[in-house]
């Protein structure tokens, strides 16, 4: 790993002062999962680390009638054991309790999760996020199988890794983004980007800007769910994922929001499965056709037309576990 | 850098480069080699140790991030030689062969039955997810963790 200079602001403020104004040159540490990695690998290697720690402004969870805010240094196990968050949010809880283990959960943060790199294996190796040798595209011919199924036609194939973005996209979150010119409002959806050349990133973040906090809108009573699919069920990447909020009247569905994860270079809205679930009463069959209706446009590559199956399942399920129709554990 | 850290109780100052690593801070700087490097990934969890009372990886965190922090390492937890009952229980139980990744077991262990002092062999499961044993085939090592909740309640 390269030398590089530690710098610990005690506001967010100064934590923007401290960043370069281009891609590359320092890095924002929270937890420090991903980074690490990248920087053990030499795929980031930053002049300087700005960590977050000191800055306090940054941490708490508040729940209140104007919904949640959380601090980007949420933890994941924070976020998890939170009981308001558990209580009305229950698809939030049920997309962090399956991320990495315990340890990788104790500093895992929300603003990490949410800008946390592709984990595409040729990104890894050090062939770029378009994953190019000599110009030319490695993914379509090579191997692809952890590779996207929607929003595939390049010149970008990784898949979103974030086990949250789904599930906050779902419940209508926006982050709130601090840059030199001051503070600014996203919606979540907007912060995820398919980028088109090498020099761009997948996030509508700029190279000095933080996330300071994630806003969900109050629950009011929508039912949420999150259901994700694991080659094994101990600390593995997850193959597909889907997120659910469904706004019921009794057991029939006024509006639905599906957005699955692990699919696309971006986190992928499922226009067909909102659609297939609309004015539906909630059952096995229903939650099937919505499964079916957001894998219906998938256009897999040559290795990974099984995650097609995966993504109709997940959605199935997180259907199901947002309709309360079953538990955890039990689909 | 200057950092201070209290490890097994007593604080410490060290200078340090920022990229070095906690558990390489704590075996080359500290000499405590109980804390093991597997994967240094973040995978297999035998770097485990407890910082502010919360299990993590220190082969993914800078010893710089610990700053101010207390730390324990399976050392710390026989600190007069008298074994805490989770390493007892490992002991009755045979929740080790080569004992690699026994440290790290016994940390996260300890965090598990911190939290939940009555874990289910289920939960038990859950709790250690993150951290791999290529001997006992897991079995002992849940039996070595009821036996300590066991002896802890008792």
């Amino acid at each position: 790993m390269q030398a590089f200079e530690y710098a610990r602001p005690k506001t967010a403020q100064e934590a923007v002062a401290l960043l370069a104004s281009e891609w590359g040159k320092s890095e924002l540490l929270a937890g420090g999962s991903d980074l690490l990695s990248r920087m053990k690998d030499d795929v980031s290697a930053p002049q300087r680390i700005v960590s977050l720690s000191g800055v306090h402004e940054l941490r708490g969870i508040a729940a209140s009638a104007r919904g949640l805010r959380l601090g980007a240094l949420v933890t994941l196990d924070e976020l998890e054991t939170h009981p308001a968050v558990r209580e009305h949010y229950a698809g939030i809880a049920q997309a962090v309790e399956q991320v990495g283990g315990p340890q990788i959960r104790n500093v895992g943060t929300v603003g990490g999760n949410l800008c946390q790199r592709p984990r595409c294996w040729y990104y890894r190796n050090g062939f770029g996020l378009l994953a190019t040798y000599k110009g030319r595209p490695l993914v379509p011919d090579g191997d692809n199988r952890y590779h996207a199924i929607f929003g595939n036609e390049g010149p970008a194939y990784f898949v979103s890794p974030s086990s949250l973005a789904p599930i906050l996209i779902a419940l209508g979150a926006s982050l709130r983004l601090l840059g030199p010119d001051g503070p600014r409002d996203l919606p979540v959806e907007q912060f995820f980007v398919t980028p088109k050349s090498e020099a761009e990133r997948e996030h509508a973040i700029k190279p000095n800007e933080v996330i300071t906090e994630v806003l969900v809108p109050p629950a009011n009573g929508t039912k949420s769910g999150f259901y994700e699919i694991l080659q094994k069920e101990s600390l593995d990447w997850p193959l597909a994922m889907a997120a659910v909020a469904l706004q019921m009247e009794g057991r029939r569905v006024e509006k639905a929001r599906v957005v699955l994860g692990q699919v696309a270079p971006v986190p992928w809205p499922s226009a067909e499965a909102e659609e297939a679930l609309k004015g539906k009463m909630v059952s096995e069959e229903v939650a099937e056709e919505a499964g079916r209706a957001a894998a219906s446009k998938a256009t897999p590559l040559s290795k990974n037309k099984y995650k097609v199956q995966l993504a109709r399942v997940a959605v199935k399920r997180a259907v199901l576990l947002a309709a309360g129709l079953v538990k955890k554990g039990e689909v | 850098m200057k950092i201070k850290v209290k490890v097994n109780g007593a604080w410490r100052e060290d200078e340090v480069e920022p990229r070095l690593l906690l558990v390489h801070y704590l075996r080359d700087v500290a000499g405590l080699t109980g804390t093991h490097i597997g994967c240094e990934t973040s995978i297999c969890g035998a770097c485990t140790v407890l910082v502010n009372g919360e299990a993590v990886k220190s082969c993914t965190l800078f010893a710089v991030q610990a700053d101010g922090a207390e730390i324990l390492t399976i050392e710390g937890l026989a600190p007069d030689g008298q074994l805490h009952p989770l390493q007892q229980g490992f002991w009755e139980e045979h929740g080790l062969q080569c004992g690699f990744c026994t440290p790290g077991m016994i940390l996260a262990s300890y965090q598990l039955l911190k939290r939940n002092p009555h874990p289910s062999p289920e939960e038990i499961r859950q709790g250690l997810e993150g951290n791999l044993c290529r001997c006992t085939g897991y079995q002992h090592i849940v039996k070595a963790v009821e036996w300590a909740a066991a002896r802890m309640s008792s």
